[in-house]
């Protein structure tokens, strides 16, 4: 039933390069030599995060990294630690961040080996540890403060994968399992998120900045007082993580609660990152999907999609402009199933429903209707767009020795094509609904061919179904077409077309308000 | 009197560790014993508490040695009387799927389906067979019965006699008596229908009187009236 499409590729997400098995040993890698251009790199770098230089810090963070990668490191990795150490008087924080970086390198363009994701998680350790000691003096960009976290959790779930997978595992790939079982320990990382979350009081700085105590949204979460921003960005975008690392799990509700202190019907810190901004919304609404909260997630994704259309040009150079392009297609498909579940007309935005039926049109209708076709089709969306689920406890590293790192998502998957069944019936009462604006339970029940107790039944389903419950315990209607029942007749609700008086008075009174105030200006002689 | 209300308090102390430990330290090994005995209070106590059952939940999916299938299939009755809440699939989401397998957890889920489809009569066939596994959660019952009045409320202004007793599980003079306490309590009405049939007038809500709804759309929020304020004054 389950169909691994596109699940089981080896780039676990659609980095830049494909990852080539040859390790650098065979290129005639020499960990300890460093070129000039390095040379050079390493010392500007250091020196302009001594300097605090965040502007001078991105550009070599997002431009030279790259470039230096793609014309000297396109198939190794770069120098170890060691021998860059000299040139930036050995600077503990500064090395830290340096192998962070060179890992992040192994993980996008080579295949890391059992031994390099240890030492990347001791890396890890050794650096949030340092930040949560509150030690860090630094400001960094928000797109390496955002990258730390992701690939944080990026190399998590790829461990999950890799350590589901024992069948042909060396020995001495399973010895190292068995001896460093910590690393990547479900338990570390999520307690590495909570902990940062909790140190950068991240929680109290969103609280008081409603109430107008604290600047944090106007500063980007810069630090303008001489500060850093290291551990506040860290804790922020680490609630984001939280609700990642959740829908890998397959706990929707607390992911949700996780990010509930972002508030995302406004701009915010969130949105200054293309990448978080994606992430945050990607996982917000896949988790509403799963919770049935139809019209929340299709309102969700109908914002990102737009604002990805009107701006993913400028991002065309940038290293995230692949990863920007996967999210952006999973959630055409996401916004396809939750439209074929719920029908709704007036929710998405015309550029958007463009896009969206050029890539979707036909898929969406076999999905309408709900044979064995539309529970192919269901399967084929979900499983392209879903997160990639983990298995979270440790393997059993005895025979037998098997691959099970599916298991997650196809439990996931059969669960989301139960309930898609169980809506089966609903299609069939929303189009005879349509039809009618009174109609006796009778009748409906000759014409949809069912005898009235199923009939009955199947429009309480549908009436459950269609209204969802949200974190408040307050139900919420999804569904466009609605009706109720006296009796044994059925009155089926017009709905109301809209029209926002409100929004347009009060602008127009601001509009009337600054022409006053500009005639009240001229002076006349 | 005195101690009871003294074990009552320890009990209350112990229920608001639980929840501070769900709050800021759910990722920790040692405290699943804790939430297992914070299950069975649950149950006893007829209260519920949906986050430290899936922080439970999410501790046994790290930890499979540990799980107690009789505590996770209190959860998943637990969850099955907070209907409409989807709660019952949050907790599927987080049980692998052999343990699916087993045959209780295979029947609360046959029971799920009955009530996500509105399938009453086939429920209460299905719960009366099953009785002894329910009968370990005391006030199932009337959670269920809560759900359905909750179905009927979304779905029907007047509803008839027969429909209500299928749906609640409720006959004769028993549901004279139930319909006397709603009317009484409840807002609820009766009326002559068709032929002699009874009907139930359900009180009135934003779902079964599409002109309560309050059009929300256009209504505006008070931040963006803030925006005047300077030009009013």
């Amino acid at each position: 039933m389950a169909s691994s499409y596109e699940y089981d590729d080896p780039s676990y997400d659609s980095r830049s390069y494909p990852p080539s098995s040859s390790q650098a040993s065979d290129q005639g890698y020499d960990p300890n030599f460093v070129p000039d251009s390095v040379k050079t790199f390493v010392v500007h770098l250091y020196r302009h995060i001594r300097e605090k230089n965040v502007y001078e810090i991105h550009q070599m963070y997002e431009g030279s990294f790259q470039r230096l990668s793609d014309r000297m490191f396109r198939e190794s990795p770069w120098p170890s630690v060691e021998a860059v150490a000299p040139y930036v008087d050995n600077d503990h924080v500064f090395c830290l961040l340096y192998r962070e970086m060179w890992f992040r390198h192994v993980y996008a363009r080579l295949s890391p080996t059992g031994r390099q994701r240890v030492e990347s998680w001791d890396n890890y350790c050794s650096l949030f540890g340092v930040v949560l000691h509150g030690v860090v003096n630094m400001q960094l960009p928000n797109q390496w403060l955002w990258d730390m976290v992701d690939e944080f959790v990026y190399q998590f779930q790829s461990h999950c994968q890799y350590r589901a997978k024992l069948k042909n595992k060396t020995e001495e790939e399973l010895q190292l399992l068995r001896q460093y079982g910590q690393a990547w320990n479900v338990y570390g990382v999520l307690n590495f998120l909570q902990a940062l979350v909790e140190k950068s009081m991240i929680h109290q700085i969103l609280e008081r900045e409603k109430e107008g105590l604290e600047q944090f949204t106007a500063t980007d979460g810069y630090d303008y007082e001489g500060g850093s921003n290291v551990l506040k960005m860290l804790g922020y975008y680490s609630m984001i993580g939280l609700l990642r690392v959740h829908c890998l799990l397959g706990d929707y509700s607390t992911g949700l609660k996780c990010l509930a202190p972002i508030d995302i019907s406004q701009q915010g810190v969130y949105t200054v990152v293309i990448g978080s901004y994606i992430s945050s919304i990607y996982h917000y609404g896949f988790a509403n999907l799963m919770l049935r909260r139809y019209v929340e997630a299709i309102c969700e994704f109908n914002k990102i999609l737009l604002y990805i259309l009107k701006y993913k040009q400028y991002h065309q150079k940038s290293p995230q402009y692949d990863q920007i392009l996967k999210k952006n297609e999973q959630m055409y498909a996401l916004l396809a199933i939750c439209l074929s579940l719920c029908p709704q007309t007036k929710l998405v935005e015309e550029n958007v429903s463009a896009q969206l039926k050029d890539k979707y049109n036909e898929k969406m209708l076999k999905m309408q209707r709900y044979d064995d076709e539309a529970f192919a089709v269901y399967d084929e969306l979900f499983s392209y767009a879903c997160p990639k689920f983990i298995t979270p406890s440790a393997p059993v590293l005895e025979e037998p020795l098997t691959n099970y790192n599916q298991d997650a998502y196809r439990l996931q998957l059969k669960l989301f094509l139960y309930e898609v069944k169980q809506q089966q019936l609903l299609a069939a009462v929303r189009s005879f609904l349509n039809l009618y604006s009174t109609i006796s339970v009778g009748k409906l029940a000759a014409y949809m061919e069912v005898d009235e107790p199923t009939l009955r039944t199947n429009l309480m389903a549908y009436k459950h179904k269609m209204h969802s419950v949200d974190s408040d315990g307050k139900i919420i209607p999804n569904a466009d077409v609605e009706f109720y029942i006296n009796e044994d007749v059925i009155h089926v609700v017009e709905p109301k077309s809209i029209k926002r008086y409100g929004d347009y008075f009060l602008r127009q009174i601001l509009k009337f308000e600054e022409m006053i105030s500009e005639l009240d200006r001229v002076k006349l002689d | 009197m005195v101690r009871e209300r003294e074990s009552q308090q320890q009990q209350q102390q112990v229920s608001y560790t639980v929840e501070q430990l769900v709050a800021v330290n759910p990722y920790n090994p040692d405290i699943l014993t804790d939430l297992e005995n914070h299950v069975n209070e649950q149950v006893s106590s007829q209260t519920y508490s949906l986050d430290a059952n899936l922080c439970l939940l999410r501790l046994y999916q790290f930890e499979p040695e540990r799980m107690s299938i009789p505590i996770v299939v209190r959860i998943l009755i637990k969850a099955l009387m907070a209907m409409p809440a989807p709660d019952f699939s949050l907790c599927l989401f987080l049980i692998p799927e052999q343990v699916q397998m087993e045959e209780q957890f295979k029947t609360l889920i046959v029971l799920s389906h009955y009530l996500e489809t509105a399938r009453f009569h086939q429920f209460w066939d299905e719960a009366v067979k099953n009785r002894s596994i329910l009968e370990v959660v005391p006030g199932f019952e009337q959670a269920i019965q809560a759900y359905a009045i909750h179905v009927l409320s979304l779905t029907y202004q007047k509803v008839p006699r027969p429909i209500l007793a299928e749906a609640i599980n409720i006959e004769g003079l028993s549901l004279d008596k139930f319909l006397e306490y709603q009317v009484a309590n409840s807002g609820w009405a009766l009326e002559k229908g068709h032929g002699r049939s009874q009907l139930i007038v359900l009180p009135r809500n934003e779902f079964n009187h599409p002109e309560l709804k309050k059009n929300a759309v256009d209504s505006v929020p008070l931040e963006h009236v803030t925006r005047i304020f300077p030009i009013l004054s």
